[in-house]
């Protein structure tokens, strides 16, 4: 039987052991509260670090829709440069064909000018007018008609497409002819598709001046089938003839008179020096 | 460019001068004229030419009989003819043409349908 005291001793270990039990349940606790602890620190760091990473991606973001933004603008505006440089190609383009067009009328004008003043004989110098209305001008019918002083009336020198005789002599300041003859102003006439021939009023009628002496007439009657109205070139061509085809007109002439009386004095001075 | 060598057959120095005139705005060209069809068949066998512009209406010999000779001769069987007519010769233009003819300018003469003629007969095939 044990005695009182060893039931006492019995009973310290007894309670000992249960403490140390609780002592040791307490341990496994706290290990356990430490191992969540530590995995609750693990998860928070992982956090952490991919908050940090986010934050860098949208740095990059931000840089990148900048800078397709600043590309966006700079496309716009090459955009505009490419509009402004397409527009100014074609106003060049426009402009080319204008000083193209200018280039072959003052192109015609001198060769006109300067086929007019390269002969002084009388027929070629007709010859020459002649050609001008037909190749620069266009016309198929005309006639130029000279001024004789001594009977006031015009009388044709050159025709194309009709006969000097078809044109009947035109009295100085009567019909229209005479009229421009007598002002020095160019006439058209005014329907130029329904004009029908008629040798007293023709379609066109062109003074030959000389300043403010008129020597002579051009008269169209009729222009080619595929002409079918004047052109700017064509009013110039007529202001040149009516300058230049004077001049030369009235040069040759005086040029062949001239050298016909220089042919008679000549003559006369043989006669006498034999 | 290379060069080539136009030849203008013409009688009327007015029109002669016009389409060389034109003509001279092509660059790498040289231009001969001839004042009719017997000048102009006469530089043509004296060297070989490009192109042969020719008026039909000329004394001597007119365009239509030198397209004709020209056609025959083995050397121009190929080289580009173009000619010089009224609208009102319709009949010379057709027969330009049947004869061996490659176009036809009508009068009056534009620089701009020349060149333009020129650039076209004159680009390599």
């Amino acid at each position: 039987m044990a005695t009182d005291d060893e039931k006492g001793v019995s009973y310290n270990a007894e309670e000992f052991l249960q403490l140390f039990k609780k002592g040791a349940e307490f341990t496994q606790d706290l290990l356990k509260e430490n191992e969540r602890l530590r995995f609750r620190i693990l998860q928070v760091e992982e956090n952490l670090h991919s908050t940090d990473d986010e934050m860098i991606v949208t740095d990059e973001n931000r840089k990148l829709v900048e800078k397709i933004e600043a590309l966006e603008k700079e496309k716009a505006e090459i955009l505009e440069r490419i509009i402004q440089v397409e527009k100014e190609n074609q106003d060049f383009a426009e402009r080319y064909v204008e000083v193209e067009s200018e280039n072959n009328n003052l192109a015609n004008l001198y060769i006109a000018s300067y086929q007019l003043h390269s002969t002084l004989d009388f027929r070629e110098v007709l010859q020459i007018i002649t050609e001008i209305i037909i190749n620069l001008i266009g016309a198929e019918e005309f006639a130029i008609l000279l001024l004789d002083e001594k009977t006031n009336e015009l009388n044709a020198v050159a025709t194309e497409g009709i006969t000097c005789e078809e044109i009947p002599s035109m009295v100085m300041g009567s019909g229209t002819i005479g009229s421009v003859a007598k002002t020095g102003d160019n006439y058209f006439v005014e329907d130029m598709a329904g004009y029908a021939r008629d040798f007293q009023n023709p379609m066109v009628c062109i003074p030959l001046k000389i300043k403010e002496h008129v020597i002579g007439v051009i008269v169209i009657y009729k222009l080619l089938i595929q002409k079918k109205n004047f052109a700017p070139v064509d009013y110039e061509l007529f202001t040149l003839l009516a300058g230049h085809a004077a001049t030369a007109i009235f040069s040759s002439k005086l040029y062949s008179e001239s050298e016909r009386k220089l042919s008679t004095i000549q003559g006369f001075i043989q006669l006498l020096t034999k | 460019m290379p060069e080539y060598k136009i030849l203008i057959i013409e009688d009327s120095p007015t029109m002669r001068q016009l389409i060389s005139f034109a003509l001279k705005r092509l660059q790498g060209v040289r231009i001969v004229e001839a004042n009719d069809g017997v000048d102009g068949l006469r530089k043509l066998s004296s060297e070989k030419f490009d192109l042969i512009l020719t008026d039909i209406n000329m004394p001597v010999m007119d365009g239509l009989k030198l397209v004709s000779l020209v056609r025959n001769d083995a050397n121009y069987r190929t080289t580009p003819i173009v000619v010089i007519t009224t609208e009102g010769a319709q009949e010379d233009r057709d027969r330009a043409l049947s004869l061996g003819a490659n176009d036809y300018i009508t009068k009056p003469i534009q620089a701009n349908r020349i060149l333009e003629l020129a650039r076209t007969l004159l680009r390599p095939a």
